[in-house]
């Protein structure tokens, strides 16, 4: 059964979440394509190439594959699917956002956000932000299916796929990118960091947010997060969130500060390796999960812990 | 009416679908045999995300960018208390399509592309998500289904003569869109924060019609695609240690746990 892998990548580089959803794929099948859409993608098309259990990379260009926009997206995929009996997305906000689409115009049933494969046709994936596990069963002869990532390891390199070009198909014609604002920075990926420091409510500005999380994380080489009080107030950009339906992350090492721990946060850090939870409220639910809790006013207990830090580096 | 555009911008109809579901603050138990979640005698409410997609509709009615709102439910019975609560919001009507079935997104969407078959509105604004299943679908479904164009996960909404233009959570940050309407907005966290019902609003929402239809008056329920073998608890993480000091924490993040 050939299976499809749509690529995660933003025109320049491939994201690991395509590795990651390739592991998925090569569960379902050994025939795993991956399709590369966007604009200007040679290089990334290239990286592709190089997963280890890659047959083919198709490659389709348009400026509103460029963009990402759903509609193209979508238009590009479902012929495709002629020859495939299934295609794995990874579940970012470009996947999430296209792949019903194409579930409806193949009239099947998506199956979102899977973190397991049982068998070709059965799948788990979590329901009520992460509270359940449910095992579901499809039907349907072509399956289209979100990945998350964090459940998959990254396929290796030392492949050698082909690289072709496939049809761009329609674009959007009912849509247009008007503008983007990206948050730019030097530190690693949210959902691909090994490390993670998130700040909560606690923190009371954006000042403090910055002065507190922001050096804390630098010093452990660590990507920023947040709670959704904390984006809700302006302390953090949207894109840190992390949560039910935020970000999902699955780091070595999770740090907590100042985050009470509600279930929808919990839905996107509980699987991480080792969580730490520094919480002056020691009936604070995220120390129920962490592995190590620090009771402790984090104005206090930061600066201590970037002093310790610097004492074992030395 | 003068022109096309002048029409739906003095007329315009916004189609709100909204689903009962666990309230949020509700933890979910699994059922002992495994075959579900536990909904007896626990407390249900409107999604979150449709509340939000209700009171965005609401605001553009109070801007006069909106004459009529049309919230649509596919549940069960009581599935009636989840519109009745779009009703005191703001929303103008209400229809129910009563089915005990639990039905799959794509058949939600089916259902919900007759109901704007029949409704005709410019704009569908509805929630990214709904809280129980997280899948995530049912928006873009229905604008596959009708081939129109899509904004998921909105932060920003605003509309000008026929276009609508969308700020969009994603990934890496903000995405800024224009769709040309007929559009399927979905609603994120951010884009507005829901009203409470006032009292004269719950009394008058008991006068304005709810609409209780069967599927079949929609094309019918299609069935089934997924089977749910199981549904079973997530593996528990189970509490740590409380560590006394700063140094005590980084000691053990390299001794013990070795991820520093
Ligand atoms: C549909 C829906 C989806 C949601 N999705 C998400 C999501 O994706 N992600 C998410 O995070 N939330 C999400 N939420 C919100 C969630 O329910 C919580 O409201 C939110 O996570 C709380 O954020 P917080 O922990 O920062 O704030 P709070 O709950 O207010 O906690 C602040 C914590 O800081 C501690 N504190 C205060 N001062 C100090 C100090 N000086 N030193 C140390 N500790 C201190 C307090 O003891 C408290 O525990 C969602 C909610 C809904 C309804
Ligand atoms: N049974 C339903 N009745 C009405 N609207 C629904 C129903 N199921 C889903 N929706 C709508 O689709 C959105 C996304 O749901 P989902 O794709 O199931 O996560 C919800 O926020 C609702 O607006």
């Amino acid at each position: 059964m050939p299976v499809l892998v749509f690529a995660d990548h933003d025109n320049r580089s491939l994201k690991d979440n395509t590795q990651k959803t390739v592991t998925a794929a090569l569960a379902l099948s050994g025939e795993v394509d991956v399709l590369v859409a966007g604009k200007g993608v040679t290089a990334v098309a290239a990286e592709a190439a190089k997963i280890a259990g890659v047959r083919k990379v198709l490659t389709a260009e348009s400026d509103a594959l460029g963009h990402q926009i759903a509609e193209a997206l979508a238009a590009c995929v479902i012929p495709l699917m002629a020859s495939y009996d299934a295609v794995l997305v990874p579940a970012t906000s470009v996947g999430k956002n296209f792949a019903p689409r194409v579930a409806a115009a193949l009239d099947v049933a998506p199956i979102s956000e899977i973190i397991e494969v049982v068998d070709p046709s059965t799948f788990v994936r979590p329901i009520y932000a992460g509270n359940a596990l449910e095992t579901v069963a499809s039907v349907d002869a072509k399956k289209v299916i979100t990945v998350r990532p964090t459940a998959f390891k990254a396929a290796a390199e030392g492949g050698a796929a082909t690289i072709e070009a496939a049809p761009a198909g329609v674009g959007a014609p009912k849509t247009r990118f008007v503008a983007e604002e990206l948050v730019k920075s030097d530190r690693p990926e949210l959902a691909a960091a090994k490390i993670v420091v998130s700040g909560g409510r606690a923190m009371g500005s954006a000042e403090e947010f910055q002065k507190v999380i922001e050096p804390l994380a630098d010093k452990l080489g660590a990507a920023v997060g947040a709670s959704r009080a904390a984006v809700d107030a302006g302390y953090a950009p949207n894109d840190y969130q992390v949560g039910q339906t935020g970000k999902v992350v699955a780091p070595q090492l999770y740090v907590a500060v100042g985050i009470s721990g509600a279930i929808q946060h919990l839905a996107g850090m509980k699987d991480s390796k080792v969580i730490v939870a520094i919480n002056k409220d020691a009936d604070a639910p995220i120390f129920q999960v962490a592995d190590y809790g620090l009771v402790a006013d984090y104005k206090t207990a930061v600066p201590e812990l970037m002093a310790a830090l610097d004492t074992v580096k030395a | 009416m003068a022109t096309a555009s002048a029409w739906k911008v003095n007329h315009m109809k916004i189609l709100v679908p909204v689903k009962r579901v666990l309230d949020y603050n509700v933890k979910a138990r699994v059922k002992s045999d495994q075959s579900g979640v536990d909904l007896a005698n626990v407390k249900m409410a409107m999604n979150p995300f449709c509340e939000i997609a209700v009171e965005e509709a609401v605001r553009l009615k109070e801007k006069g960018l909106a004459e009529d709102i049309v919230a649509v439910s596919v549940g069960p019975a009581p599935a009636q208390e989840t519109i009745r609560t779009a009703l005191a919001m703001g929303a103008d009507r209400g229809l129910l399509i009563q089915t005990d079935a639990d039905p799959e997104p794509l058949a939600v969407a089916k259902l919900l592309k007759a109901v704007v078959e029949a409704e005709q509105p410019s704009l569908v604004i509805m929630g990214k998500q709904a809280i129980d299943g997280d899948n995530n679908a049912v928006g873009q479904m229905l604008a596959a289904l009708l081939d129109w164009p899509q904004a998921t996960f909105a932060s920003k909404v605003e509309l000008s003569g026929d276009v609508v233009r969308v700020t969009r959570e994603v990934d890496g940050g903000l995405q800024t869109l224009e769709l040309d309407m007929p559009a399927v907005v979905t609603a994120d966290l951010r884009l507005n924060e829901p009203r409470y019902a006032s009292l004269p609003n719950i009394m008058k929402a008991k006068k304005k019609v709810i609409d209780v239809k069967s599927p079949d008056d929609f094309g019918g329920l299609a069935a089934p695609h997924l089977t749910v073998k199981r549904v079973t608890e997530p593996p528990k993480r189970t509490a740590g240690m409380k560590v006394e000091t700063a140094a005590d924490l980084v000691s053990k993040l390299k001794t013990e746990a070795g991820v520093i």
